[in-house]
């Protein structure tokens, strides 16, 4: 082992030993998606993850963010050299975005939050800190833990501190709305919109590019309805669904007076009733386990947690 | 899981005996002619496209169906052999070796593309489908899947999953792991599962994510669903000559600092663009020290902006010559011509070595700088042609293998590109993968602490290390492979 690997900054091996290797933990960012997973169980010690940006380097289009920090505070600083992330900004953090997976409405323009992760650094069950990916956009330099790591809910390690992928901020972006036009109709027409939302009788399209580009389909959505300016998206209800994006262009499915918002070309709903739960195959199932039991033989990372419930 | 019914699934017959029950046992499984046991067989999968060699394969199998290699991998498990997935076998790192004499599961019988679902942006296909294929079949509906490695006129879609393949359009549009939706895969216990889904956010751990990239060790894949991504209406092609390989270096680096992601940005220097030109004649200039193809895509007005900044961006690092390719045969042209780089290096000496490491954009200039001290050291030939846009370095070696310890040189001159690479901040492979090729170098980049957590990721699959052992992590850390590597029946001779 060279030992110019093993991580030596104080304020991670501090986390570390705040984890430590016995009783159970469970890491606390904004709270946003406190519920998500199941409940928390084991009266488990609640701790943060350390804060702070590390090193930003916005011409490799990368930073380097401790997980604790809020997803608000990195967006402000990345915004400064016109730079953003795939992470939603909830009012969480960097590290509870990832763990709970979830993309932002806008993934079609800004990307999925799976494929910013490029290096992760956790904290294991037995309190030693783990690094797994590297600092460059592209790497395939063995197994895959950041992808491991996005969406497990804390229950396979802390996690401590991690490189994210940034992407340029358009420079223009504009929310446009119509009723009485049909979103499949409004997505296909387009090329790559940022967003269509639809609820049923109104669509909301977000476009991003280059000004004379954001023209172009601008005047395209003429011609499919009278779309005006608005500010943003509406406002979303309460319950995300995650569905086929043929799925979420149909939806609802059976007739009901829900409520909803559905993300065309992306397959997110937001309705105001829960998604009904989605099931594993077993054998599926079988490998979780085995995946937890490998990471956290004494179940004590985020006891209570399941991603397979989400 | 019942062996007689997947025997009976994948309709196999019975067949005249071969001298080993695992064989005969296959042959009834499947069929005589899809189950493989000569020496030339044998021999010739004891390769792929890397200078490793594997020791003799043990039986070849052709399954055409999800239930024939489940068949197969159950048969595996009860005559307690290794299996290794194969598809083209155009791998570099020795990802598809057979190491303690496997039942080699080659996937090309299962090429068909099963159904494009324009409503969710993507294609079912099987394993077998040639990358070049899919886009094909694509181009009519206006789509094409996007990971193009330079080997995509014969590479497998199921390789593109195994080794998480990447190419010169990935830099803007993401490698395969990104183009990868769901996928059914037989699990080294037989069992088929589906891994991701079509849904936006599947639940549980992302299995998908994981399987994406791991060299065949987590399982076989049988069915992918694949992104199919949009053609874009405009595209605008750039070839810039500069006089200096860091100049063209520093404006890839430049390019993406100034926030624009081209959808590829290639460097070649002259001694590959010279052997290119010979090859292919696109028009490259061959008096430039490099050549920097830059390719953005999108909506006319925007690409036009783009293009032209990249432009004056290529001037300001002292560009000799900037010229957009002026219609689609040129642009092709120019494309032909990158893509065959490897092939065109035959017309120099009979041997090369390829290499692919990962390096921060901004380190491009001086890794290549010690690069070419390197070559001058070890007295090789050294040419370069790399995916610039995402700091992926493909060094090639080139040399004659009958010269008298020339072997040693290369190597030693790869292990010191390898560490430039690393102490640059960068990382051991960007599309190539680990394979047998870089295990010795994974304790340089990870701890064992790291490699002891991508073990028990990899058991999570795989408990006993029977589905390609001896890959990716080295054999000190991964007990198991050593045991299943070394628990070949005493019958079965190597």
């Amino acid at each position: 082992m060279s030992a110019t690997l093993t991580v030596d900054d104080p304020t991670l091996l501090g986390f570390a030993e705040e984890v430590g290797e016995t009783g159970p933990v469970a890491i606390v960012g904004g709270q946003t998606r406190w519920d998500i997973g199941g409940e928390s169980a084991g009266e488990p010690r609640l701790l943060r993850a350390p804060e702070g940006i590390v090193d930003y380097k916005p011409e490799e289009m990368t930073v380097q963010v401790r997980a604790g920090t809020t997803v608000a505070d990195l967006h402000v600083a990345l915004a400064e050299k016109g730079q953003r992330t795939a992470l939603p900004d909830r009012g969480g953090t960097v590290g509870g975005a990832l763990a709970v997976g979830e993309n932002d409405i806008r993934a079609l323009g800004r990307g999925r939050v799976r494929e910013s992760l490029l290096q992760v650094r956790y904290v294991s069950a037995e309190g030693r800190i783990v690094s797994s990916g590297g600092p460059t956009v592209k790497n395939v330099s063995g197994f895959d833990l950041p992808r491991l790591m996005v969406g497990s809910l804390g229950t396979l390690g802390c996690i401590a501190e991690v490189i994210l992928r940034t992407n340029p901020i358009p420079a223009v972006s504009r929310w446009l709305h119509a009723d009485r036009v049909d979103a499949g109709t409004t997505f296909d027409g387009l090329l790559h919109p940022s967003a269509v939302l639809t609820d049923g009788s109104g669509t909301w399209v977000q476009l991003e590019g280059h000004g004379a580009d954001v023209d172009q389909q601008a005047s395209i959505l003429q011609t499919l309805g009278s779309f005006t300016e608005v500010d943003g998206p509406p406002v979303l209800p309460e319950h995300r669904w995650s569905l086929s994006p043929s799925e979420a262009g149909a939806f609802p499915a059976s007739d009901g007076d829900l409520a909803f918002v559905a993300a065309i070309g992306l397959g997110l709903v937001f309705a105001d009733a829960p998604q009904p739960l989605r099931r594993l195959d077993p054998a599926v199932t079988l490998i979780n386990e085995r995946m937890k039991q490998n990471f956290d033989p004494t179940g004590r990372l985020n006891p209570g947690r399941d991603a397979g419930r989400k | 899981m019942v062996l007689s019914k997947l025997r009976e699934l994948a309709g196999g017959s019975k067949d005249e005996s071969s001298g080993d029950p695992f064989v005969d046992a296959l042959r009834n499984a499947l069929s005589a002619d899809r189950v493989k046991y000569d020496g030339a067989h044998r021999s010739l999968h004891s390769h792929d496209a890397s200078v490793f060699d594997g020791g003799n394969s043990g039986p070849v199998v052709y399954p055409e169906t999800t239930a024939e290699v489940q068949a197969v991998v159950c048969l595996a498990n009860e005559h307690q052999r290794n299996v290794v997935p194969r598809g083209a076998g155009t791998g570099l790192a020795g990802g598809a070796i057979p190491l303690g004499v496997p039942v080699v599961v080659a996937v090309t019988k299962m090429n068909a593309i099963l159904e494009v679902d324009e409503a969710n942006s993507i294609a079912w296909v099987e394993p077998g489908v040639i990358n070049l294929d899919l886009t094909r079949h694509l181009a009519p509906l206006g789509y094409h899947f996007a990971p193009d490695p330079s080997s995509q006129q014969v590479c497998t879609v199921g390789g593109n999953v195994a080794n998480n393949s990447g190419g010169p359009h990935c830099l803007a549009y993401g490698v395969t792991n990104a183009h990868v939706m769901a996928m059914e895969i037989v699990l080294p216990s037989g069992d088929a599962v589906m891994l991701g889904g079509l849904d936006a956010e599947p639940q549980g751990f992302d299995l998908r994510g994981v399987f994406v990239g791991s060299e065949g060790t987590l399982g076989i894949v049988t069915k992918i669903a694949v992104r199919i991504t949009k053609n874009r209406p405009a595209v605008r092609t750039l070839l810039m000559a500069f006089d200096d390989v860091r100049d063209a270096a520093n404006t890839v680096s430049d390019v993406i600092a100034d926030g624009i992601v081209p959808a590829a940005m290639e460097v070649m220097d002259k001694a590959i663009t010279a052997a290119v030109e010979n090859y292919v004649g696109a028009g490259y200039p061959t008096d430039a020290a490099a050549v920097l193809l830059a390719e953005v895509d999108g909506l006319d007005s925007g690409v036009d902006i783009d293009a032209d900044r990249i432009a004056e961006i290529g001037r300001a690092n002292n560009a000799t010559d900037v010229r957009l390719a002026g219609s689609d045969e040129e642009r092709m042209l120019l494309w032909k011509g990158r893509k065959t780089a490897f092939g065109a290096v035959a017309q120099i000496a009979p041997d090369y070595y390829l290499h692919d490491t990962v390096v921060p954009r901004s380190a491009l200039a001086d890794v290549l700088d010690q690069i070419y001290a390197i070559s001058d050291k070890y007295e090789l030939l050294i040419m370069n042609v790399f995916h610039a846009g995402d700091g992926n370095l493909h060094p090639l070696i080139v040399f004659d293998g009958r010269d008298e310890g020339v072997l040693d040189r290369v190597h030693a001159a790869g292990g010191e590109i390898i560490t430039a690479s690393l102490d640059a901040g960068g990382v051991l492979s960007g599309e190539h993968g680990i394979g047998v090729e870089k295990q010795k170098y994974m304790d340089r980049m990870f701890t064992d602490d790291d490699l002891d957590h991508q073990n028990r990721l990899r058991q999570a699959f795989d408990p006993g290390c029977r589905t390609n052992p001896g890959k990716v992590i080295p054999s000190g850390h991964s007990c198991a492979d050593i045991q299943s590597l070394r628990s070949v029946p005493k019958e079965v001779w190597g």
